[in-house]
């Protein structure tokens, strides 16, 4: 039997798979299709300070291999998730992950503490790159000052595992996944979706309602990947990896480029038994090669 | 209980010049379905959409094992579905979101709007056999896109209006003199202006309205945030507070 568990920081994960934030809900929407339990992990939904409404309908617009979405962070707030989600979500076996969001770095850091106090919620991931919300939001994860700053302030208030998600919106990923590794961040994970638009020619109006939105979906995996690659070789810390996967050998691309583990996120939505999927097909591959851990594989690329 | 399977196309009958009828077929027999519920398709042999497509449950067979949904031709998917051949495959996520409430003992109206008529069939089956007065009323632009006509007209007392006048009363569904009459409970599916015009008609009646609303949707199953609408309890999906709503619920302006 060939060993897919790996280790990010303190916490040890069954396998490399986690369900990615804003595809997975707070996982409850998918125990009518897989056992939560078989998972590395999953990430929840993006929480902030304050509940959220989210953007104006259109959100949402399917385009060649991908979908664009501009959700902009709908949610109850994270005093909602504490008295109401977390009692659902605690008892489960496997690491349940928050996805924190702000528009200012109070806002971060008060989500964060709130979250430290929770002992069945082992890491914290820190939004600093969703491209649908005006203030906040990917504005932190597109210059290495604004990253520093946001990933300094969560750190002192937080002391279980921090993950900082990084944006693919900028000239060079690895500047950013330096600047909050200097920080203390105990890994990244890396991509969230592209900024991308679409117009409808006969309206001669944008698709979505904020006219841009996030790119998802096979589309994106060759620049995820890419980055995944170039950070693994700039940076000590673990990294997730995520943009476009599908499949398990999508899932096996990203790992041989430096990832530990790697998330599931669009693919979700096609088939809700994706993740479970995708950790079948690795073990399938580990055996087939002869390989003994997933670990041997991560960073195994040779170039 | 949502499930995820795979089903044999078995019916493939055209009804007009741009939809059809396809009946679908499960190995396994079917979970209990409700009227306005719907079903998340994707097609695993070409897969002409990158995402699934959300498509009503227009009639349910269950000692057959068989959906029935009626499909128009708009995209790339629907076109793949009107041209289907019999053994072909489709995967469904179903049965999903919240279905019509079913009345007993009333006389109820439903009104259809071109192929929004697609999740009143079944409506109507389960709601004759909860010995209701059924009304049905059916529109369209032209007689061509009057779906499924007899099939309705054996379920309840069939009305039809038509834009130009060459079937029924002549002018908009929401104008039809059988709309003067008293009801306990209108049901109502079909563009958004026409359910907007009903759900005027039901405050007016001051009578309950259910509307089953269309929607782009991504997962179907509450994950993505994507097919929201504005209800008086804020944005709420599609695919699991509604398809169907009561026109109480939504922040329309009527």
């Amino acid at each position: 039997m060939a060993d897919l568990t790996v280790h990010i920081g303190s916490l040890t994960f069954k396998n490399p798979v986690l369900a990615a934030s804003g595809t997975f809900g707070y996982g409850i929407e998918y125990t009518d299709f897989i056992d939560l339990n078989q998972l590395g992990g999953f990430v929840t939904k993006g929480t902030t300070l304050h509940p959220r409404e989210g953007n104006p309908y259109p959100r949402m617009t399917e385009t060649p291999c991908g979908m664009l979405n501009a959700v902009g962070l709908q949610n109850k707030g994270v005093d909602y998730f504490i008295a109401h989600i977390y009692p659902r979500i605690r008892d489960l076996n496997t690491h349940v992950i928050v996805n924190v969001s702000g528009s200012s770095i109070d806002e971060y850091v008060a989500v964060a503490a709130k979250l430290n106090e929770l002992d069945k919620i082992p890491a914290i991931e820190l939004n600093i790159s969703c491209p649908n919300v005006k203030e906040g939001g990917m504005a932190f994860g597109t210059s290495c000052e604004s990253a520093s700053q946001v990933t300094r302030a969560v750190r002192k208030v937080y002391s279980r595992l921090l993950i900082v998600k990084l944006s693919p919106n900028v000239t060079d990923i690895t500047e950013i996944a330096r600047s909050v590794e200097a920080e203390g961040a105990d890994a990244l994970s890396l991509v969230n979706t592209l900024l991308g638009m679409a117009i409808d020619i006969r309206r001669r109006r944008p698709v979505l309602s904020t006219v841009t939105g996030g790119l998802s979906g096979p589309a994106i995996k060759p620049v995820a990947l890419r980055m995944v690659w170039q950070t693994h070789k700039a940076v000590k810390i673990p990294i997730i990896g995520l943009g476009g996967i599908m499949n398990a050998a999508d899932a096996i691309e990203f790992i041989l480029a430096g990832a530990t583990a790697i998330q599931a996120g669009t693919a979700n939505f096609i088939n809700p038994r994706s993740c479970i999927e995708i950790i079948e097909g690795i073990h399938e591959y580990l055996e087939k090669e002869n390989i003994k851990t997933v670990k041997d594989l991560c960073g195994s690329l040779q170039c | 209980m949502k499930y995820i399977r795979d089903f044999t196309v078995t019916l493939v009958n055209p009804v007009n010049a741009n939809h059809t009828l396809l009946g679908l077929t499960s190995k396994e027999s079917l979970p209990g379905i409700l009227p306005g519920q719907f079903v998340q398709l994707q097609i695993p042999s070409s897969n002409p959409s990158f995402l699934r497509r959300p498509f009503s449950i227009h009639d349910v067979d269950f000692p057959s094992h068989t959906l029935y949904l009626l499909i128009k031709q708009v995209g790339k998917t629907t076109t793949f579905l009107c041209h289907a051949k019999k053994g072909d495959i489709v995967n469904l996520i179903f049965p999903l979101g919240r279905g019509f409430s079913l009345e007993q003992n009333k006389k109820v109206l439903l009104a259809g709007g071109g192929c929004g008529v697609a999740p009143l069939l079944y409506l109507a089956r389960c709601l004759q056999k909860n010995h209701n007065d059924i009304y049905i009323l059916l529109g369209g632009r032209t007689r061509e896109d009057i779906l499924e006509a007899d099939v309705f007209g054996q379920l309840g007392k069939l009305y039809i209006a038509t834009e130009d006048g060459s079937r029924g009363e002549k002018g908009l569904i929401t104008l039809h003199s059988v709309l003067k009459e008293s009801f306990d409970f209108l049901y109502a599916c079909g563009p958004q202006p026409m359910l907007k015009a009903m759900a005027a008609i039901a405050r007016e009646k001051n009578i309950p309205c259910e509307v089953s609303l269309e929607n782009n949707m991504a997962c179907g199953i509450g994950a993505c945030l994507c097919c929201v609408t504005e209800t008086v309890r804020g944005n709420e999906c599609v695919c699991t507070e509604g398809p169907v709503f009561n026109t109480r619920e939504l922040k329309w302006p009527i």
